[in-house]
């Protein structure tokens, strides 16, 4: 086994692409492992801990370095399909820039090839966002700050930094947003419509749009506010700045804030500010008591599916009913005695909390890698033991590696890791669809999950494979055509994470309603 | 308000994963991928402080203080003095040499020969290995021209004895100085020392500094300013291009040279050896841009740069808001032709105090004016054109008084803004002259060389330091 490497100096791409490219490269004949990384420091020590570097090299954050390992012979013309597929022109840096002769190195070069700029996208390594935040709120332009690893003492600073200039910044580490229609980052296309959307967490204000979009109604706006807005610290500044943003809002008719519960200084600002919005104000407080929610003008709600429930009831003029717990147990086939626990594989934070939120309420004890209780932290989280969630967008998971929303490979290896498990009877999946997500994640899991469930029938057990599709019709993905793909390997699907939790623990807690045991 | 935003349609500048640019696109959003890498070479204590000097205030009307000051300035030529005369503060045994301050051991070979050439001519010692044991000694003080409001090329040698132009800004009064042209082949500037390079030297300080001295007299002064701006639409670029200026300059002073008292054998060697010269105008070019520049420095706040200039083994720059500090790295080696025999192998690296042409907004950004120039590095007049644009991303403004034909007579871009440069990575881009590394030798080619960006992030920590300090 050889190695070989090459850098290229002052020559930076971002670090999907270069994912994309080290794929590639593993792809070619004779490659063994491959990567092609910006040299920062801690790339170049995760690249010395996966044996493709011998040893440090001399080179930079602005360096692009390839490392290979494979056979003598063919890392040579490995590296030179590397840097030619490099050399490429970046089939994004379109723009109108041919007409003015550069393309725009910096947010101010760029205000002046973007006429009415007023919103900076920024997902660089966390290292280097703040600056560029700090840029362009100096420049008067609105931040979505994707970016994460950001100081909370660097959110505080750009928060009010903002605030003092009337802008916003959503984030950081906000992974989805609409505005004006427009979906940003990791977002679903759903239908415009009278709902307004605050949310601390990505993937909360993706299942609250998309079950607004499914059940008919549409969003004015979604505005993220990165997870660390509510920390006492940082004392809600984002939210309080959509939801006053949403209230003066004519278009918006209903607001819906959601969040994991702040502390409660931060909440008595947050649900003041919205009990006085002058409009209905949903709020879901992951967990939380809604007799400590419920204000005049207020609606509390449990789940996301509860709060998505309650917009569009609301929007539709009607008062919301007080919950939507009610699910139609799914018919199961019986399970083998052994098999009594529930293994969560969830892409999604914000899913995973959830279902050990609502799990702990029917079983007890759920263990996992971001548990709701600190004793239910799982040791090795490799390894799951009894019920288990665990939320594979971790970084613990996605170190060196993209996020389980684009790259299925590592959740599909726990996947029929779990199904070997003779204990396991239920294993619950989330699927999220919308820009920036896999373009065809069915493609990628409905094999596996296939295989799953032959695993088990080989061993003589039936394995239930429940969960559910967060996306919408108008999705690059398409809603439907995902959920199709996916029953057609017999997995079960709800339309949202509550409904699907709740299946599963129907499942577990009453074998005998379906069925009887083997 | 922020629902003011909800009104717009939304447009994004996105940094970071292009994929989210295409994402917007395809859902029929309005966005603009930046092409980002981590400025400041990826320090990031030096991007945080950059981040907070983007579009403040302070800096923005420090700024425009200063350029509205260069912009302003009407350098004209008024005499000819003696260094030891004109110069304020050159003391008895002081030789002034190009760039930023810089020891006799660590000098290139280039400076080290001229400064005992210098000696020579000087008288202050009767041969070169005593001319050399004396610069070793430490008897005489070496000093920047840029610390005595003079400017020169290549090697840059003002000695006490040496003629100088004087140049004035009318508009404020400041002075520059600026040594005389050799010509090219062996000469000083290039370390040349030889009985030949100080028998020139002589007759420039005995019979042709006087005679011009005495042109410029019954001239009354000539505007310089007006001369570079017709130059520039004649193919110069007045930095390593003066062809057109020179011929201007000498068409000027023939009339004037006629009607003084001087021999007419001497006038005729006088404007023999000026129209031998294609860069007789260089000096005056540099020293008109110096009292234009130095006109900008010591706002408080400014993040203009006011000199770039280079000693063959530092590139040195000053900005008007951080005094009279040097930001310097190591000089860059030229990227450009070289004459027959020679090689990049033979080069000395970046020499000489002409940048303050590309300081003044002409030279490598004027670029567009002066197609003929890019043929050193084997471009295109659209190559010229593309370099004088990407200037503008980095620069204050535009010099109204150099408009530039090939861009429909916008003004060329000028006032180098720290910030921009470093903000975009864009480097300051220059031509020159290319010296042999040994001393005596000449200049070997010509070319095209970029400003470091190692300066101008260290000015970006120190400009953001004298704020943060000020506040």
């Amino acid at each position: 086994m050889a190695r070989a490497t090459k850098i290229i100096r002052n020559f930076y791409r971002d670090s999907v692409s270069l994912m994309q490219l080290s794929s590639t490269i593993t792809k070619l004949p004779g490659v063994e492992q491959a990567s092609a990384i910006m040299a920062s420091p801690n790339n170049v020590t995760l690249l010395v801990e996966a044996g493709l570097l011998a040893e440090p090299v001399e080179a930079g954050a602005n360096d692009l370095l390839i490392a290979l390992q494979g056979n003598a012979e063919a890392l040579e013309s490995a590296l030179t399909a590397a840097e030619s597929a490099l050399k490429q022109p970046s089939p994004s840096s379109t723009g109108n820039e041919q007409s003015r002769g550069m393309s725009p190195r910096s947010i101010e070069m760029g205000l002046g090839n973007l006429v009415g700029a007023n919103l900076v996208l920024i997902s660089t390594p966390g290292e280097y966002a703040a600056a560029e935040a700090f840029k362009a709120l100096g420049l008067g332009l609105n931040v979505m700050l994707f970016s994460d690893n950001i100081a909370l003492k660097d959110e505080i600073a750009l928060k009010r930094f903002a605030q003092e200039r009337d802008l916003i910044v959503m984030g950081p580490d906000c992974g989805t947003a609409i505005i004006n229609g427009i979906p940003l980052a990791f977002a679903n296309v759903v239908r415009r419509g009278v709902i307004g959307v605050v949310a601390a967490s990505g993937t909360g204000l993706q299942q609250v749009t998309c079950l607004v979009d499914r059940w008919g109604s549409g969003i004015s706006q979604a505005i993220g506010t990165g997870g660390h807005d509510l920390h006492r610290d940082v004392g809600g500044i984002s939210m309080l700045q959509g939801l006053k943003a949403l209230a003066a809002d004519s278009s918006t008719s209903v607001i819906v804030l959601i969040s994991k519960p702040p502390s409660p200084e931060v909440a008595s600002t947050v649900l003041r500010a919205a009990s006085g919005a002058g409009k209905p104000v949903v709020v879901n407080f992951l967990g939380a008591d809604p007799d400590q929610v419920r204000r005049e003008n207020i609606y509390p709600a449990a789940t996301l599916e509860d709060a998505a429930a309650a917009a569009v009831a609301l929007a539709n003029g009607r008062i919301p009913e007080a919950g939507r717990a009610s699910v139609t147990s799914p018919s199961i086939t019986p399970l083998a005695p052994q098999q009594r626990y529930i293994r969560g594989l969830y892409s999604g934070g914000t899913f995973c909390y959830e279902a050990s939120l609502l799990l702990k309420k029917e079983l007890g004890q759920i263990n996992s890698n971001t548990p709701v209780e600190p004793e239910d932290r799982l040791s090795d989280v490799w390894t799951s033991r009894k019920h288990t969630v665990i939320d594979l967008g971790d970084d613990l998971f996605t170190r060196g590696r993209p996020h389980p929303m684009i790259d299925h490979r590592l959740r599909n290896e726990r996947l029929i890791k779990e199904a070997s498990d003779p204990e396991v009877a239920v294993i619950l999946l989330d699927v999220v669809l919308g820009y920036g997500s896999h373009p065809d994640p069915a493609a990628e899991m409905a094999p596996v999950i296939q295989k799953a469930r032959d695993l088990a029938s080989k061993a003589g057990r039936h394995l239930a494979i429940m969960g559910f599709v967060c996306g919408t019709a108008a999705d690059p993905q398409n809603l439907s055509k995902q959920e199709t793909a996916f029953r057609e390997v017999g997995m079960t699907l709800a339309e949202s994470n509550a409904q699907a939790v709740r299946m599963a623990a129907s499942a577990v807690q009453k074998p005998d309603a379906v069925g009887g045991r083997l | 308000m922020i629902q003011a935003l909800f009104q717009e349609k939304l447009h994004v500048l996105n940094i970071g994963l292009s994929s989210f640019a295409d994402s917007i696109t395809r859902a029929g959003g309005s966005v603009l991928q930046i092409e980002w890498a981590p400025p400041a070479q990826g320090q990031q204590e030096v991007g945080r402080a950059l981040a907070r000097l983007v579009n403040l205030l302070s800096v923005e009307t420090a700024n425009q203080t200063a350029f509205d000051a260069y912009q302003s300035a009407q350098p004209v030529l008024n005499g000819v003095g003696t260094a030891s005369q004109v110069l304020p503060n050159i003391a008895e045994r002081m030789i002034l040499h190009s760039g930023p301050p810089i020891a006799w051991k660590d000098m290139c070979g280039p400076m080290k020969g001229a400064i005992v050439g210098a000696i020579l001519y000087e008288g202050w010692a009767e041969n070169l290995a005593r001319a050399e044991a004396m610069a070793f000694s430490g008897d005489i003080v070496f000093e920047p021209c840029h610390h005595h409001n003079a400017v020169g090329p290549m090697a840059g040698i003002i000695s006490p004895s040496m003629p100088v132009w004087m140049v004035t800004n009318t508009t404020n009064g400041n002075q520059a100085f600026s040594n005389f042209n050799e010509g090219l082949g062996k000469a000083l500037r290039f370390g040349a020392n030889g009985p030949d390079v100080i028998t020139r030297l002589k007759w420039m300080g005995q019979v042709l500094a006087p005679a011009l001295g005495d042109a410029l007299e019954l001239l009354g002064g000539v505007d310089l300013k007006p001369m570079m701006a017709q130059a520039l639409h004649m193919g110069d670029e007045v930095h390593n291009r003066n062809a057109a200026a020179s011929s201007l300059f000498l068409k000027r002073l023939i009339s004037a040279l006629l009607k003084t008292h001087i021999p007419a054998a001497d006038i005729a060697a006088v404007v023999e050896f000026i129209a031998g010269n294609d860069h007789f105008f260089l000096n005056l070019s540099m020293a008109a841009c110096k009292a234009m520049t130095d006109a900008a420095h010591g706002v408080p706040g400014s993040s203009m740069v006011t000199a770039m200039a280079r000693n063959g083994v530092e590139f040195g720059i000053r900005v008007s808001g951080t005094g009279s500090r040097w930001f310097t790295a190591p000089a860059p080696v030229v990227d450009g032709l070289f004459f027959p025999g020679y090689s990049a192998a033979d080069a000395a690296p970046d020499l000489g105090d002409s940048a303050i042409t590309e300081t003044a907004g002409v030279g490598g950004f004027a670029m567009a004016a002066s197609p003929a120039i890019v043929k050193f590095v084997g471009g295109t007049p659209q190559d010229a054109i593309d370099n004088t644009m990407a200037m503008t991303h980095i620069t204050v403004g535009r010099n109204n008084a150099f408009t530039l034909p090939a861009l429909n007579f916008a003004g060329s871009p000028a006032g180098i803004d720290v910030r921009k440069v470093v903000d975009t990575g864009i480097q300051p881009i220059i031509n020159t002259g290319i010296a042999h590394r040994e001393a005596g030798i000449g200049q070997i080619g010509a070319g095209i060389t970029r400003a470091p960006l190692a300066c101008f992030t260290q000015a970006v920590s120190a400009l953001a330091h004298s704020i943060g300090s000020s506040q």
